[in-house]
């Protein structure tokens, strides 16, 4: 009994409140950012925002989710009942996975595996599906032409994604996140890999369906694109996706690019458990201005048209990215500082 | 058998069997989306197999290259396609003589390989071995071994299937790409050559006399 006890049921249950000490928080910051992005676009449009439930409108995220809560999920009787359902599980899902190779700090993560950032980016990759099979199994014209649409965007822009990624992946010659982060002591990665830097935020951008690329959803032309025919828990769920993801490439962002949870010129003040918490801090500052920035963009420019978002992806970003990769690699053969290990 | 080792089978035969079990809905299922679907779900598993075999970046680039990128374009045209399931459905005996026999050959070719009936010679050293270039290096990541290997002894196999794959996706291109007229398209080099001459007319109007007729500025890209 003892063995079993400490074989199995002590690491399932430490690698559960590990789980939990990620998920909880995130949930709570998932609430919260659609708050910021309501009293960020009203402050841009000289509104309020939300300001009447609770002090500063702060509890207005926990009402929207009581309301979500209490509202009828309605299934279309022509919808594909199983898939209509799974869409939005799926979607969710694959947004929370992904944190689990996400470093807050020099071992702090709940799996330090090898390949992290491929992990990433299949699970990002796989986001796709969540909306094309809800397009798909709500048997609406609208919905369709929602999903088709983020499927061709998501492919598109994920291509030059990875090709930014193999690019900060020979700056730091590893594939595990906190290699990468630590590789960053000597310059963070978005001083010399500017371009790229400017080039995976856009991506990002485009990846997780956000204004101004989210052509997905076109209100004033496709109604709310994938998710017209969601309503309550499920809709819910696919705007968690949503808000998750984006927090996420903000976090990806931060450690590919803004040298996580560094402090600038490696300043560290604090030893023991307040360096962790400086640390933490930093992430989360660096990690909070991107996701400001996605706000802000989307309080800035217009929604693209389609064939002008293509012609980003394609044409711009991937002739420059291939460009830069071999600059990249080129640079670091030449000048010998191909890292090793 | 220690535990470590029981629970990697009990492992194992889980997503063996929902590789199988999804295989055969792939083939079974009567609507082609769900069948896409399935296969999905078999790649899934399958990078789950390899993940117990301790081959996490072939696992990840399965993952990434074919639930991420193929299956999204099947699953596209798919969805597209307005496909007639009766018309698909009455060729299946005609073709099923030579599925069987395609199926034949293939179940033949695996009992060879694995029925250790050694055709070449030079490869059981390989397989015994397959990694004594890099052994001097010690423990390494299997990244790092497939990339010590594909860069040095198969770099001509890699380059070549790489050109084969140019040459394609070339291919593919130019056997699509037509172009239409009358359709209009943004064209963003003319847009930005235009210059203030071609654009802008200074006109010196009259008092009463009206700016006269338009100077016509030269469109751009016409």
């Amino acid at each position: 009994m003892a063995e079993f006890w400490h074989g199995y049921l002590l690491p399932l249950l430490i690698t559960i409140g590990e789980i939990l000490c990620v998920v909880v928080p995130l949930l709570v910051a998932i609430a919260y950012y659609t708050y910021a992005e309501r009293k960020v676009l009203a402050y841009s449009q000289l509104r309020k925002g939300p300001n009447v439930v609770g002090p500063l409108g702060l509890l207005q995220p926990i009402a929207d989710a009581i309301k979500m809560l209490f509202k009828e999920t309605i299934v279309p009787s022509s919808a594909n009942r199983v898939l209509f359902i799974a869409a939005p599980i799926v979607s969710t899902a694959l947004a929370l996975v992904a944190w689990a190779v996400i470093p807050f700090d020099t071992g702090v993560v709940i799996s330090n595996i090898n390949v992290g950032i491929l992990y990433l980016f299949a699970i990002s990759s796989l986001g796709v599906y969540g909306i094309i099979i809800a397009g798909w199994a709500s048997n609406s014209r609208y919905a369709f032409l929602g999903a088709l649409r983020s499927a061709a965007q998501m492919v598109s822009y994920e291509v030059s994604i990875g090709f930014v990624l193999v690019t900060v992946l020979l700056c730091a010659g590893s594939l595990n996140l906190t290699d990468i982060v630590m590789a960053q002591r000597t310059v963070w990665f978005f001083i010399p890999l500017f371009p790229m830097f400017v080039v995976f935020f856009i991506s990002g951008l485009a990846e997780t369906n956000r204004a101004p690329f989210d052509l997905p959803e076109g209100e004033s032309e496709i109604v709310a694109g994938f998710h017209v025919e969601y309503s309550a828990m499920t809709w819910l769920l696919f705007f968690m996706a949503e808000y998750g993801n984006m927090i996420l490439v903000s976090a990806m962002t931060t450690i590919l690019f803004l040298g996580g949870w560094l402090a600038p010129f490696n300043i560290e003040p604090f030893s023991g458990f307040l360096g962790h918490v400086w640390a933490l801090l930093w992430l989360l500052g660096k990690i909070l201005f991107v996701m400001f920035c996605i706000l802000w963009v989307r309080a800035t420019f217009p929604r693209f048209r389609y064939d002008q978002l293509m012609r980003l992806g394609w044409k711009v970003f991937l002739p420059l990215s291939l460009f830069w990769l071999v600059l990249t690699a080129g640079v670091l053969v030449a000048t010998g500082w191909v890292p090793s290990h | 058998m220690t535990d470590a080792v029981l629970l990697q089978t009990i492992m194992f035969y889980i997503f063996a069997a929902i590789t199988v079990a999804s295989g055969v809905m792939v083939i079974s299922a009567r609507n082609p989306v769900h069948s896409v679907l399935f296969l999905i779900l078999a790649f899934f598993n399958s990078a789950g197999l390899f993940i117990l075999l301790g081959a996490e970046f072939l696992a990840m680039i399965l993952v990434i290259v074919y639930v991420g990128a193929v299956a999204v374009l099947f699953l596209f045209v798919v969805m597209m396609l307005d496909i007639d399931f009766a018309r698909l459905r009455s060729g299946f005996m005609r073709y099923l003589p030579i599925g069987a026999l395609i199926g034949a050959i293939l179940l033949a070719e695996l009992i060879l390989i694995f029925g250790s009936w050694a055709i070449a010679p030079g490869i059981e050293g390989l397989k015994a071995a397959p990694m004594t270039a890099t052994a001097a290096h010690g423990a390494m990541t299997n990244t790092r071994a497939l990339g010590d290997l594909i860069y040095t002894r198969y770099v001509l196999a890699f380059q070549i299937a790489g050109l084969i794959l140019l040459v394609a996706m070339i291919g593919a291109i130019v056997l699509t790409l037509r172009r239409r007229g009358g359709v209009r398209r943004q064209r963003i080099a003319a847009q930005l050559a235009r210059s203030r001459a071609q654009s802008v007319a200074v006109v010196n109007v009259p008092v009463g006399g009206g700016a006269g007729e338009p100077v016509e500025p030269v469109a751009a890209g016409e």
